[in-house]
C-alpha cells in the first residue's frame, strides 16, 4: 500500500515522516489525547497507523512553498453578531445529561493531586 | 398500505393536503413497515411511534382548521442520529453518548418540525460519522436492503437503508467525506451534499467542522429538492453559515433540462480500482445525458489524486480537537469515578472505554499530525493540497457547468470485507472527498445496477449552484426511469430479493 514518491525533496521528507510507530509511541499519543488504550489495542493500532501515515504523507509531493494553505472552504473571517441577550437553557435541562450532579452543579473527580 | 410506502414525499404531501389520506395513516403505515422489516435491515437506533403519531395528528388538525400546509407537511422522515432533537436520545452511533437526551434542537430539526415533517426516529451510523459501512457503529451494523449480507454505505447507512426499505420516504444525513452520497450510491437512493455553509451545523454533533455538511436524502430527485428547500438557509447560530439566498432547487428539479449544458467528466476518476460494471453504468448515463442535448467533455483535475491523503490528515486533525469535548464531565459516559482517580484518569478511562476503534485511530492520527515537528509536513501540506484541489475545481468550472464521476468506485461490498483494512475502507470516499475539501456541492443519483447492486452517478457543481445538481439529476432520473419503467427501487420492491419488504406489485 506504500505510495511511490517522486522527487528527491519529497523522498527526504517522507523518510523523515515514516519512522515506524511503536506501540509505546501510540500509547504516548493516546495519553496526550486522553484515550487509554489496552496493550492489545496498541499492538493492533501501531502497524495500522504506520500504513495510514505512510500513505497520507504523499501530500508532501505537491505541497510546494509557493502554494498558500486553505483552512476553510469559505473565505470568512471574524463573523460578528449583535450582542443581544437571549434566553439560555434552564440549568436543570443542562444538568439532566450530566454523569454526576451535586448542589445544582456538575460534580467532577478531583482536579488536584495530593502534593499540589 | 404498500401504495403509501411506495409513494414519494411529493405525492404523499399532495394526498395529505387534499385530505385523500391523513398524515396519521401515512405515519402509521411507515411505523408498521419499520416494525415488519427493521429486524432485518436495522436502519433505526431509536423509533418513537407515539411522538410521530402526535406530530402527524397535529398536521391533520392544522389541515382540518383550514390552514395551508407546507410542501412536506405530514411526510415521515428518518433522522440520522447526529442531529439533536429535544427528548429523543442522540448517540451519534457512539457508546460514549449512550442514553444522552439533548436539551435542545438542531436548527435543521427546528426547520423540519416547523414544516410539519414527521420524524419517525433516529437512524444508525458509523460512530461520530466515521466510516463507509455503519460497521463502526457502537451498536450494530445496518444491512443493505438489496442484499442483507452487504453494507448500506456510511456513515449515513441507516438513513439510506430506511429509504431503500420503504421505512421512510425522506431522510437527512451529514456529509463530511461522502457520508450522504456513498450510502445513496450503494442503496439506489438520492443523496445531496449541499454547498458547505448552505445548511446549518448548529446542533449537529461535529466531526470535522470545516467539512461537515448536512443534506437531504430521498428516493427521487424532486423529493430531495423539496427537503433541501426546507432545511437550507442562513443560520445566525452557525458562524460558518452562508448568508445568501438558497437557489431554487425545486424549480430546477421540475425543469430537468440539460440541453446546452456542458458536463465535464473527471478523467482521474476511473480505471484501476473501479469495478467494470460501475464504469459501464456510468458511461451509459453519460450517453443518456448527451442524448438529452448536453455536451460531454473530458476534464482533468490532477490534484484530485491527492484528495484522499489530504482528507485523512485534515479530517483526523479536526476530529482530535472536536472529540475532546467528550470528557466525561458534563454529559455522556463516565468511567472510573471512584473518588480516588483524578479527573485526567477518569477522562482517559472513559474515552478508552467509550470510543470505538475507528474513532481511536482518527484521534491518534490527528494528535500525531498536529504535534510539534510534524505539523508543517502533515497538516500544513494537506492544507496546501486543499488549495490545489480548489484551484482544479475553479479551472474546471470555468469550462463546464458541472463535473461528473461515479459516486464510489464499487457497488456495496460485503459486511466484514474491509473491516480490518482501514485504507481499503477509506477508498470508498475517493470520488466524494474533493467536494468536501473545496466546499462545493455534489449529489449522487442512481444510474442502474451492476451484478444486481445499485450504482451511483455523482454530479458536482460550483458553490451556491446547488440548483444545477437537481437540474442534471432530475433529467437523468426521468430518462432512466422512462427506460426502466419506474425508479430503480421499484426494481427492488418488485423483485424476489425484495419480497421481504412486502411492497411488491402495487405499481
Amino acid at each position: 500500500m506504500l505510495t511511490p514518491v517522486d522527487g528527491a525533496r519529497s523522498r527526504a521528507v517522507n523518510e523523515e515522516l515514516t519512522l515506524a510507530l511503536t506501540p509505546a509511541d501510540v500509547a504516548r499519543l493516546g495519553e496526550l489525547a486522553r484515550v487509554r488504550l489496552t496493550e492489545e489495542e496498541l499492538v493492533h493500532l501501531a502497524p495500522q497507523l504506520d500504513v495510514i501515515l505512510a500513505s497520507v504523507a504523499r501530500v508532501t509531493e505537491v505541497a510546494g512553498a509557493d502554494v498558500p494553505p486553505t483552512s476553510h472552504a469559505l473565505p470568512l473571517t471574524n463573523v460578528f453578531r449583535d450582542d443581544v441577550v437571549t434566553e439560555s437553557l434552564p440549568a436543570e435541562a443542562v444538568l439532566a445529561g450530566a454523569p454526576s450532579v451535586e448542589d445544582g452543579r456538575f460534580r467532577v473527580p478531583r482536579i488536584l493531586t495530593e502534593d499540589a | 398500505m404498500s401504495a403509501l410506502l411506495r409513494a414519494g414525499a411529493a405525492e404523499l404531501a399532495g394526498r395529505i393536503a387534499t385530505g385523500e389520506v391523513s398524515a396519521r395513516e401515512v405515519t402509521a403505515a411507515h411505523l408498521d413497515q419499520i416494525a415488519a422489516v427493521d429486524d432485518r435491515v436495522k436502519a433505526f437506533l431509536h423509533v418513537d411511534g407515539e411522538r410521530a403519531l402526535a406530530a402527524a395528528d397535529a398536521v391533520d388538525a392544522r389541515r382540518a382548521a383550514g390552514e395551508e400546509l407546507g410542501p412536506l407537511a405530514g411526510v415521515p422522515l428518518a433522522m440520522k442520529d447526529i442531529f439533536t432533537m429535544k427528548g429523543a436520545p442522540t448517540t451519534c452511533g457512539s457508546r460514549i453518548l449512550e442514553g444522552w437526551v439533548p436539551p435542545y434542537n438542531s436548527t435543521i430539526t427546528d426547520k423540519l418540525l416547523a414544516a410539519g415533517v414527521v420524524v419517525l426516529g433516529k437512524t444508525n451510523m458509523d460512530e461520530f460519522a466515521m466510516g463507509s459501512s455503519t460497521e463502526n457503529s457502537g451498536f450494530f451494523t445496518t444491512h443493505n436492503p438489496w442484499d442483507n449480507a452487504r453494507i448500506p454505505g456510511g456513515s449515513g447507512g441507516g438513513s439510506a437503508a430506511a429509504l431503500a426499505s420503504f421505512e421512510a420516504p425522506l431522510a437527512i444525513g451529514t456529509d463530511t467525506g461522502g457520508s450522504i452520497r456513498q450510502p445513496a450510491s450503494v442503496t439506489g437512493t438520492v443523496g445531496v451534499k449541499p454547498t458547505y455553509g448552505a445548511t446549518s451545523r448548529y446542533g449537529v454533533v461535529a466531526m470535522a467542522s470545516s467539512l461537515d455538511t448536512p443534506g437531504p436524502c430521498a428516493r427521487t430527485v424532486l423529493d430531495a429538492a423539496l427537503l433541501h428547500q426546507v432545511i437550507a438557509g442562513w443560520d445566525p447560530r452557525d458562524a460558518t453559515s452562508i448568508n445568501a439566498p438558497v437557489p431554487d432547487v425545486v424549480a430546477a428539479a421540475r425543469h430537468a433540462d440539460v440541453k446546452g449544458m456542458k458536463i465535464g467528466v473527471v478523467r482521474e476518476f476511473g480505471g484501476e480500482g473501479y469495478q467494470p460494471g460501475v464504469e459501464q453504468r456510468f458511461a451509459e448515463a453519460l450517453a443518456v445525458l448527451e442524448g438529452l442535448g448536453a455536451e460531454i467533455v473530458e476534464v482533468s483535475c490532477p490534484h484530485f489524486d491527492y484528495a484522499l491523503a489530504a482528507y485523512y490528515l485534515i479530517m483526523p486533525s479536526e476530529v482530535s480537537s472536536n472529540l475532546a469535548r467528550f470528557d466525561a464531565m458534563r454529559y455522556g459516559l463516565r468511567v472510573g469515578d471512584d473518588g480516588v482517580n483524578s479527573v485526567e484518569e477518569v477522562m482517559n478511562l472513559t474515552r478508552g472505554a467509550g470510543f470505538g476503534a475507528e474513532a481511536k485511530r482518527r484521534i491518534i492520527i490527528g494528535t500525531y499530525a498536529l504535534s510539534s515537528g510534524y505539523y508543517d509536513a502533515y497538516y500544513g501540506s494537506a492544507q496546501k493540497v486543499r488549495t490545489l484541489i480548489t484551484r482544479d475545481f475553479d479551472a474546471a468550472f470555468a469550462k463546464v457547468d458541472v463535473l461528473v464521476s461515479p459516486t464510489t468506485p464499487t457497488t456495496a461490498f460485503r459486511i466484514g470485507e474491509r473491516a480490518d483494512d482501514p485504507l481499503a475502507m477509506y477508498k470508498a470516499d475517493l470520488c466524494t472527498i474533493p467536494s468536501n475539501l473545496a466546499g462545493n456541492c455534489a449529489a449522487s443519483i442512481p444510474c442502474g445496477l451492476a451484478d444486481g447492486l445499485p450504482v451511483g452517478f455523482q454530479i458536482m457543481a460550483p458553490a451556491l449552484a446547488d440548483d444545477r445538481l437537481y437540474r442534471v439529476g432530475a433529467a437523468l432520473e426521468r430518462e432512466l426511469n422512462n427506460r426502466w419503467g419506474g425508479g430503480l427501487l421499484d426494481q427492488l420492491a418488485d423483485s424476489e430479493s425484495g419480497a421481504y419488504l412486502n411492497v411488491g406489485g402495487v405499481r
